[in-house]
């Protein structure tokens, strides 16, 4: 097992790295001659990346037979949520400018955009539980299961950008087709884990 | 593993003790002096931390210049200005989109379907040898050489709004002149309503046609009036100078009251019809792409609202004028039409 404190940190300067680098290519005005319109499509992309990796960590990790990669679970997840945020935040400045009238307005008549607030509410009671704290106090069965909803904020974000794009679907499609695997790992697991998981010297006892 | 690390350093320490308790007793073996300076080894530690840590930032850097990067331009302190034929004026006084910005985001799927993407794409499309073949419903079908269909008429500037369905917009300074004066040399018959047209079908030079992004040949077209109105004009150049390959080039339409995708581009045949001619975005989502596609702010795109526009160039949003400002010259085309019927 690596030094989880040190991978943490890997793992964390790595996800802030498309943020950085969106910000400095911001102060350059190399953001082409759309620039508002690059935040917003690179923010939401880079949720949906995060989200889709916070979302492989358990099939890796039994796939694998790698149990650590459970720790990056919440930094990858958090960095997800914060994309998200920033994704939500560029659409409330550059396209609406904080005007909330028109924003819930939007919200109700055009389907892609209530798609992508559905998606980010659900990831809100999710940042908000994913503290230690959070997990004891909610208990680990029940916080399992309120953070299955990451999987309808993914499906949703990725409904989401299907809609917006006129003709060349290929990318929502492969955000849909990783979904798609890692969803149907799941459900093998569920069904067959001796066929989906690479066991580390497992017992009957452990499987209770 | 960091505790382990942390055992082996202060191991040497136990074993200084010398006394009753050996807590480990392979230390022995190992000379102190062969024992790594601590300080050595905390920097070690250090320094391979930090390399990691740059080597796999640089690497997610680099993933993303590759997924997520617009063509680095030049930085954009006020283009228009900086630009050599800048001073192109609408004739309500709105200035020209920068050059830089009108030749880097095109939108143009036959080279690619990344509106960055075009550009680099197109660099080295050729355009000549070229023919216009022009023909269908007309007394004197003819099939024009580029370079004479381009001195048919003289060039003229004509700095048009140019307003895209997916509710970006530009002023672009074309060069061109009227349709109208190559639909006169070849004599529409008293019949012929419609006027059709092509874009060049050969994947070996445009790339992106060997992908299904849209059914190709691009085709569009436009009602016999839309096309003889003084407005509408073939378009050879932009900013003074010849159309650069991602704008259109040799020779494109430009229909200003209407959105982008109606100005076909890189046409090689020109017909006119009878009826009303298939049009490429009206086949692939006829709920979403009509074939009159006259900007309306009133009529939403069935996926996003058109009441309002992002100017490349400009920090908020404007909103989206009916006819794309040009009511006054087009609006009697469609006296008693129903234009959320006929979007």
């Amino acid at each position: 097992m690596p030094d989880i404190k040190f991978s943490k940190l890997v793992v964390f300067v790595n996800s802030a790295v498309p943020c950085a680098l969106l910000g400095w290519d911001a102060y350059h005005h190399r953001l082409g001659a759309n620039p508002q319109e690059f935040v917003l499509h690179t923010t939401g992309t880079s949720a949906l990346v995060f989200l889709c990796l916070s979302l492989a960590v358990t099939p890796l990790r039994k796939a694998l037979g790698l149990p650590w990669l459970i720790q990056f679970r919440r930094t990858l997840g958090l960095f997800a949520f914060f994309y998200g945020c920033l994704h939500l935040l560029a659409y409330t400045w550059f396209d609406k400018s904080f005007n909330l009238g028109a924003i819930v307005e939007d919200t109700l008549k055009r389907p892609f955009i209530f798609l992508g607030m559905f998606a980010f509410l659900v990831l809100v009671p999710l940042a908000i539980t994913s503290t230690n704290k959070m997990v004891k106090r909610l208990g680990g069965r029940r916080w399992n299961r309120l953070h299955k909803l990451a999987y309808v904020a993914a499906i949703s974000g990725v409904v989401h950008y299907y809609l917006l794009v006129k003709a060349d679907t290929r990318v929502p499609l492969a955000f849909g087709f990783v979904l798609a695997v890692l969803f149907g790992y799941r459900m093998l697991n569920k069904f067959l884990p001796s066929l989906t998981e690479r066991r580390l010297a497992r017992t009957p006892a452990a499987k209770l | 593993m960091c505790d382990n690390c942390r055992a082996l350093i202060e191991a040497p320490i136990q074993s200084d003790i010398r006394g009753e308790k050996m807590l480990i007793k392979k230390t022995d073996d190992i000379n102190s002096g062969e024992i790594t300076d601590e300080k050595l080894f905390w920097n070690r530690r250090m320094f391979i931390r930090g390399a990691v840590l740059v080597t796999t930032a640089t690497a997610t850097g680099m993933l993303y210049r590759k997924l997520a990067t617009p063509n680095q331009q030049p930085p954009k302190t006020d283009v228009a200005q900086a630009d050599p034929g800048s001073g192109y004026l609408t004739p309500s006084g709105e200035k020209a989109t920068g050059f830089e910005d009108i030749t880097n985001y095109n939108n143009f799927y036959e080279f690619s379907t990344s509106k960055e993407g075009v550009a680099p794409r197109a660099k080295n499309f050729v355009t000549r040898p070229w023919t216009v073949e022009v023909g269908g419903m007309v007394h004197k079908p003819k099939t024009f050489d580029i370079d004479d269909l381009i001195k048919l008429s003289p060039l003229e500037d004509r700095v048009y709004r140019f307003r895209c369905v997916e509710a970006w917009s530009m002023i672009i300074p074309w060069l061109g002149f009227p349709l109208k004066r190559l639909l006169d040399e070849v004599e529409p018959m008293g019949s012929a309503k419609y006027v059709a047209f092509t874009t060049l079908f050969d994947p070996e030079r445009m790339p992106n046609q060997r992908r299904e992004a849209l059914p190709w040949p691009y085709v569009e077209g436009l009602r016999l009036d839309e096309a003889m109105h003084p407005l509408t004009i073939l378009t050879a150049g932009l900013y003074g100078k010849m159309l650069p390959p991602q704008n259109g080039a040799p020779i494109r339409l430009v229909v200003p009251w209407k959105y982008g995708f109606k100005s076909v581009k890189s046409i090689v045949k020109i017909a006119l019809t009878d009826t009303q001619p298939r049009t490429t975005w009206n086949d692939v989502a006829p709920d979403e792409y009509g074939f009159y596609s006259n900007v309306n702010p009133d009529v939403s795109h069935p996926r996003w609202s058109q009441a309002t526009e992002r100017r490349i160039g400009e920090w908020g949003r404007r909103d989206t004028l009916m006819f794309n400002g040009y009511g006054d010259q087009v609006a009697r085309l469609y006296s008693g039409m129903d234009l959320k019927v006929n979007f």
